[in-house]
C-alpha cells in the first residue's frame, strides 16, 4: 500500500508578506519620478485656459512662478473677488512683482541667472489689465522670457 | 556557548509600513503634470522705436472689453483667426522680380496684406477689461498660424516639421554636429517667417 503523508491541520499556511515592500518600493520610485514638488499652495483659484500650440515648460529650477486669480473661498471676505497676484505664499501688489523677481533671481546659480523663465499661471476669467501691468513690471526688471502657462485643450473652451 | 550559531532573521515585516509611509508622502506632496504654455518674449524696457511699417504690413487686432476681437476693424470669431493671420502673412504682395519678392509664399498676393512675411507685424492690443482666456485663445491661434506655415517651409526644404524640430532640438540625446545642424535649420525657418507680434502701439507709415 501506498503511504500517504499525513495531512497538516486545516489552517491555510500564512501568505508570505516578504515581497510586499519590494512592491511598495517599486511604486514609490514610480511616484518619485514622475511626480514634481508642489511648493506652494494656492490662495487664488487658477483655472488655467486650454491652449494646443504648446511648450514643455523644462528644468524646474530655471522657473519663477507668478499666481493670479480670484482669492479662493476662504480669502475672499478679507481680500475681496477681484483677481490677486500670489507670489510664494502671500498676497501681493502688482508694485511688488519686480522686487520679487529680483529676489527670486539673486536666489539661483550665477549661471542661471541669464535663463530665467517667469511662468504666469493665471486664472482664465482674470483681466488682462493686472496682466499688462505685470508684463511691464517684468521689463522693468528685465525679465523678458515669459510662459504663458496653459492646460493642454482646446482654446475654444476658454470662453465659457 | 554555540547557543546562536547562524545569524537571526532580521524582521522585514515593518519595511513595508516605512515604503508605504514614503509613499504617502510623496503622493500628498508631489503633483503628476509638468507645466506646458506658450513662450513669449517681452520686448525690452528701452527700445529704440522701430521704423515706421507700412499699413499693409500691420495685421491689427484687438480685443474689447467683451472679450469681441476685432481685426483690421471688422469683427471676427476666434474660429476664423487662423486662417486670416495665415492669408495676411503668406500674402507675398511684391510681384515677382521686384526687390522682397518672397519666393516661397502661396497667398494670392492681394494689395491689402503683406509684402513679405519678413515684413509683416501683428499688432495686437487688448482692453483692460478683456479676460486672460480669450487673450490665450488668441495667442494660441496666431502660434497655430506661424506654426502650420513653418511646418509647411521645413516639410518642402527638410522633409521634417517644424514642431518636431523644435522639439527634438531641447530634447538632448543628439550630438553637437547634429545639434548646430537642426540649429541652423531651425534658424532658416524662423527667418523666413519671424514672429513680430506686438502688443503696443504701432505706428502706421503714412503714405
Amino acid at each position: 500500500m501506498a503511504k500517504f503523508t499525513k495531512k497538516k491541520d486545516g489552517d491555510l499556511p500564512a501568505v508570505s508578506t516578504a515581497s510586499l515592500p519590494d512592491i511598495v518600493f517599486m511604486l514609490l520610485f514610480f511616484f518619485m519620478t514622475v511626480t514634481t514638488m508642489k511648493d506652494s499652495s494656492l490662495l487664488v483659484e487658477n483655472t488655467l485656459p486650454n491652449a494646443t500650440e504648446i511648450k514643455k515648460l523644462e528644468k524646474k529650477d530655471r522657473v519663477i512662478y507668478i499666481y493670479v486669480g480670484k482669492p479662493t473661498q476662504e480669502y475672499q471676505k478679507v481680500f475681496g473677488t477681484e483677481p490677486k497676484i500670489q507670489l510664494n505664499d502671500k498676497f501681493a501688489n502688482v508694485d511688488e512683482v519686480g522686487t520679487y523677481i529680483l529676489a527670486e533671481r539673486a536666489k539661483k546659480p550665477q549661471e542661471l541667472q541669464n535663463v530665467l523663465t517667469t511662468a504666469l499661471k493665471v486664472d482664465k476669467n482674470a483681466n488682462m489689465g493686472l496682466i499688462t501691468d505685470i508684463k511691464q513690471q517684468l521689463r522693468e526688471v528685465n525679465a523678458l522670457k515669459v510662459n504663458y502657462t496653459t492646460y493642454e485643450g482646446d482654446a475654444f473652451n476658454n470662453l465659457q | 556557548m554555540n547557543r546562536n550559531r547562524e545569524n537571526p532573521e532580521v524582521n522585514a515585516g515593518s519595511m513595508a509600513d516605512i515604503a508605504f509611509l514614503l509613499l504617502i508622502f510623496f503622493l500628498v506632496t508631489a503633483t503628476i503634470q509638468t507645466d506646458v504654455g506658450l513662450d513669449r518674449k517681452l520686448p525690452p524696457k528701452e527700445t529704440i522705436p522701430p521704423p515706421p511699417v507700412n499699413e499693409r504690413n500691420i495685421f491689427r487686432l484687438s480685443l474689447n472689453k467683451n472679450d469681441e476681437l476685432f481685426v483690421e476693424d471688422g469683427i471676427m470669431e476666434l474660429e476664423d483667426l487662423k486662417i486670416a493671420a495665415m492669408a495676411f502673412l503668406d500674402n507675398g504682395g511684391v510681384p515677382k522680380g521686384n526687390e522682397n519678392h518672397c519666393g516661397y509664399c502661396k497667398g494670392t498676393g492681394s494689395p491689402d496684406a503683406s509684402d513679405n512675411p519678413v515684413k509683416a507685424v501683428i499688432s495686437f492690443n487688448s482692453d483692460r477689461e478683456a479676460s486672460y482666456g480669450m487673450y490665450v485663445s488668441v495667442q494660441d491661434a496666431l502660434t497655430a498660424a506661424y506654426n502650420e506655415l513653418r511646418n509647411r517651409e521645413s516639410q518642402r526644404l527638410y522633409g521634417k516639421n517644424y514642431v518636431d524640430m523644435e522639439e527634438s532640438y531641447y530634447s538632448d540625446d543628439m550630438s553637437h554636429e547634429e545639434k548646430m545642424a537642426l540649429q541652423r535649420e531651425i534658424e532658416t525657418i524662423r527667418d523666413m517667417f519671424p514672429m513680430k507680434l506686438s502688443e503696443a502701439e504701432t505706428i502706421s507709415k503714412l503714405n
